[in-house]
């Protein structure tokens, strides 16, 4: 099966300050369609910044990114910005709502990228908010919403404009046990029953364990996973 | 207009301070409307005078005056079809605090040089049967309740009569209508004759002819001609348009122009930096927001567009009720006391939303640019 996801060589580094920080070695990964992959690691290993390569939203030093059938290490600014539009839903471990806007609205965003009817728009609004059960939440603004709904809140945004990839990074990081089941849950069922491909940064093994695949990074390092079990 | 939701979602994100700046633009603009409208006001005035008419004074200064023998050489001026004259009286009714503007001349001339006045015929007969006879505006004799008929004592802190009395006794006998001209027109007229008479001293003594002239194209040489009438005379006159009458005594008060736009460009340059300071701090309180706008796909043109456009709603939305505040003060009983009937000219609002479109540009680019160039990937971590 054709990679949706395909990094090649990556490497990246930072300039902070006047030191050059290595942050990924040459790492070699394929995600193929449909699966849903959770991505741990130490804090400072490289996952965050593998994540944002993935999601177009960073550029690597060297090496080739594929995302679905596209080389995105080599598109301009504003190529990569029309591109996420279309193949990337973004959920974030603090839910980065837009505070002054409600759920529906909120949620209503990525499509305002797009060339829907305002009518066309309201309506998959609507599906995203019941496909996360939050159909009546619309017109909550977001601190009229618990930490989980905000989740959800985030995750329908994510969904609505029926992405390739969907990309979380720690999306249970900030949440209590029970809420971070509810949105494990729901990230599992979309991979399950939509085929959503997901890739999903965290620290928690417990969120891990709903991925049909674990990888570990190390220091900017994928870990090979049989010599890990073994250790 | 399907990012308008956004775009004011994001203005009043913090309502006070929104509602402060826009407060100051609204303020700024008022005074922008009342004081770019006042000088329209008197350039349209200035441009809308008759030129058919010259005002001859004398070379010196007005208040010198000119014989009242000039007149008869005046009138022989080839293109001269009327003339009459003015003498300053500078009277009052019965308190110095109320002022009236009153002149003496020569009626019935004086309502051929001004065709644009509307006079019955009667009124001017009754004027020259009447030595003490005086005609009024009906705004006047409106505001002071004075009927024809009426006997009206004026006080004057210029002329006394030979008695040696500083009140003159005046017998209203006619009014006419100034609509033409707003308050601004000299309302008050008595008989030259019986001036000249009473007075104490200088009472043959003209301070304005009014000269009506056939060709309005003819004006320059007959001014020409009427100032070379008396050139080298212990009394040279200076003959000018009315247009150019009215700018002189315009420029005596000060450049009003100059006095106009340095006004509003200290405040709207002041005002440029207080919404240019609202808009960065706005920016960078949404630093994270505008980050996830670009994640989901939002260009860096749109969101220096996004931002722009908040800045030009702020802005505008705030001028267009400022300018409409200074129309609406224009109508107003107050004002319209003040400057007559002056409307708030169409150009003024023309430029009110140029100077709004300019001022949301100046103080809108930095912090749009600021947001184009926020690279994502800092602006999630908090860097």
């Amino acid at each position: 099966m054709t990679p949706v996801v395909s990094l090649r060589n990556v490497a990246k580094s930072y300039l902070r300050g006047k030191q050059q920080v290595e942050v990924l070695h040459g790492v070699n990964l394929d995600i193929a369609s449909g699966e849903f992959l959770a991505l741990m690691g130490p804090s400072g290993s490289g996952k965050t910044t593998m994540l944002n390569l993935v999601a177009g939203l960073d550029q690597p030093t060297s090496g080739e990114v594929y995302v679905a059938g596209e080389r995105i290490d080599s598109l301009s600014r504003a190529a990569l910005a029309t591109w996420r539009s279309h193949h990337i839903g973004f959920v974030f471990q603090f839910y980065n709502l837009l505070p002054v806007l409600t759920a529906e609205a909120n949620v209503e965003v990525p499509l305002l990228l797009t060339s829907l009817s305002r009518g066309e728009r309201r309506k998959r609004v609507e599906t995203a908010l019941q496909l996360v059960g939050l159909a009546d939440r619309g017109k909550h603004k977001p601190n009229e919403l618990s930490g989980g709904q905000q989740q959800r809140v985030a995750i329908a945004r994510a969904l609505v404009a029926d992405p390739t990839l969907l990309v979380c990074d720690e999306p249970t990081g900030d949440l209590d046990r029970r809420s971070a089941e509810e949105i494990m849950n729901l990230l599992q069922a979309l991979n399950r029953s939509q085929g959503k491909t997901i890739v999903m940064v965290t620290h928690d093994p417990k969120a891990a364990e709903y991925a049909s695949r674990e990888l570990h990074l190390d220091k900017g390092r994928l870990v090979d996973e049989a010599a890990r079990r073994a250790a | 207009m399907k990012y308008f939701g956004l775009i004011w979602a994001g203005l009043w994100r913090k309502r006070a301070r929104t509602f402060f700046t826009m407060a100051s633009v609204v303020v700024a603009f008022l005074l922008f409307g009342l004081l770019q409208g006042i000088n329209q006001g008197f350039n349209t005035v200035v441009t809308n005078l008759n030129v058919d008419r010259l005002y001859v004074s004398a070379k010196t200064n007005m208040t010198d005056g000119l014989p009242i023998a000039y007149a008869a050489r005046i009138r022989n001026v080839p293109g001269v079809k009327a003339l009459s004259h003015w003498t300053y009286f500078g009277g009052y009714y019965q308190n110095a605090k109320n002022a009236i503007p009153a002149f003496a001349t020569d009626a019935r001339q004086l309502f051929k040089v001004y065709h644009e006045l509307t006079i019955k015929p009667e009124y001017l007969d009754a004027m020259e049967r009447t030595r003490t006879g005086a005609i009024v505006s009906q705004q006047l004799a409106q505001q002071y309740g004075w009927k024809i008929g009426d006997r009206v004592p004026l006080g004057t802190s210029i002329w006394t009569t030979k008695q040696g009395s500083s009140t003159w006794m005046f017998d209203i006998v006619g009014t006419f209508d100034v609509s033409a001209y707003n308050q601004g027109f000299p309302a008050f007229y008595l008989n030259q004759e019986y001036f000249t008479e009473n007075a104490a001293f200088g009472g043959s003594v003209v301070h304005y002819y009014l000269v009506g002239i056939s060709d309005p194209h003819q004006a320059t040489q007959i001014s020409k001609q009427i100032d070379a009438l008396f050139e080298n005379s212990t009394n040279e006159t200076r003959t000018q348009t009315e247009s150019a009458l009215a700018q002189q005594q315009l420029k005596a008060l000060g450049d009003i122009n100059f006095i106009v736009n340095a006004i509003v460009g200290a405040v709207l340059f002041t005002l440029m930096f207080l919404t240019a300071n609202t808009m960065m701090q706005s920016v960078s309180e949404r630093t994270p927001e505008l980050a996830v706008l670009k994640t989901l796909g939002f260009s860096d043109g749109k969101v220096l567009t996004l931002v722009l456009i908040e800045a030009l709603a702020l802005c505008v939305f705030a001028a267009a009720i400022g300018l409409a505040l200074a129309t609406f003060a224009f109508n107003s009983g107050a004002l319209k006391a003040v400057f007559g009937g002056f409307r708030m000219p169409l150009i003024v609002m023309g430029m009110g939303a140029g100077v709004a479109l300019l001022l949301a540009l100046i103080s809108g680019l930095p912090p749009a640019w600021r947001a184009r160039q926020l690279n994502i990937v800092d602006a999630l971590a908090g860097r």
